[in-house]
């Protein structure tokens, strides 16, 4: 499988104290471990299990994932800006791997 | 080993059984008391009021691989009132848990959107868990015209 690849969307600017929606996606197959092979064998479970965001540091948002996430998890969900700064979001896949992003936003 | 006819009925009687049910009817399916289980857990044994916790799911979904859902709550999620988080089950599904998400003050809104996975027509049920313990609940039916398990 190709690395994964983060696509996260969060707007440039915002107002202090404006509350906004934060899209993410994350290419991934996630391999639930229920499907067979041809030869009847069954395919290892392979998924992202955690994704967070984080805002200046401090937890915003977090997800314990299931198999039963499709393949390619998204997520929406919102953030409360008050100053400038960066969102830097995190998943975790089952083999260790971490991937992350990071996005910054402008509060007039 | 010597078989008896009683033996040798029950064996093809099961069979039988297997063959009829076995590719419709998931034999790893979860069923209503593990889904309860898993919210037992969550909820810490309280029973969940309904209200201020709103699940949105399609009425009918034709593809079970990416059935989108999206749950939000009524909250000020503020310092001392908000949504610590919020559990996604699947009734029907092999294993009934879906997601967990956790918000905090800084959400601003305790909502979340994603999609998921439903092996065939059942219930999603998701539950709320505020700050001060108290737990509310919402619950859908789904339709799913194609599961979305493989297999």
């Amino acid at each position: 499988m190709a690395t994964p690849k983060p696509r996260v969307k969060v707007p440039k600017s915002a107002s202090a104290g404006e509350v906004i929606t934060i899209k993410t996606l994350i290419s991934h197959n996630m391999e639930s471990g229920q499907r067979k092979d041809k030869d009847g064998n069954v395919i290892p479970r392979q998924i992202i299990n955690k994704f967070s965001c984080e805002f200046n540091g401090k937890p915003v948002f977090g997800c314990d994932i299931a198999p039963a996430i499709s393949a390619n998890p998204y997520f929406e969900f919102s953030a409360k800006v008050m100053e400038s700064g960066s969102f830097t979001f995190t998943w975790v896949d089952d083999n260790g791997e971490t991937y992350s992003h990071e996005q910054a936003i402008e509060v007039k | 080993m010597q078989v008896t006819r009683r033996q040798a009925l029950g064996l093809s009687a099961g069979a039988v059984a297997l063959v009829a049910f076995g590719p419709g009817l998931n034999a790893a399916r979860a069923d209503a008391a593990a889904t309860d289980k898993s919210l037992m857990e969550f909820t810490g044994g309280k029973a969940p009021a309904t209200g201020r916790i709103t699940l949105n799911a399609p009425e009918i979904a034709e593809n079970g691989n990416t059935v989108p859902i999206s749950v939000s709550v009524e909250s000020d999620m503020t310092d001392a009132s908000y949504v610590e988080s919020v559990v996604v089950l699947a009734e029907g599904n092999p294993n009934p848990s879906v997601a967990t998400f956790h918000f905090t003050p800084m959400s601003g809104e305790a909502s979340a959107t994603t999609r998921m996975r439903l092996a065939g027509t059942q219930n999603v049920i998701a539950i709320a868990k505020m700050n001060d313990g108290s737990v509310f609940m919402d619950k859908k039916l789904v339709k799913v015209t194609i599961g979305g398990c493989g297999g």
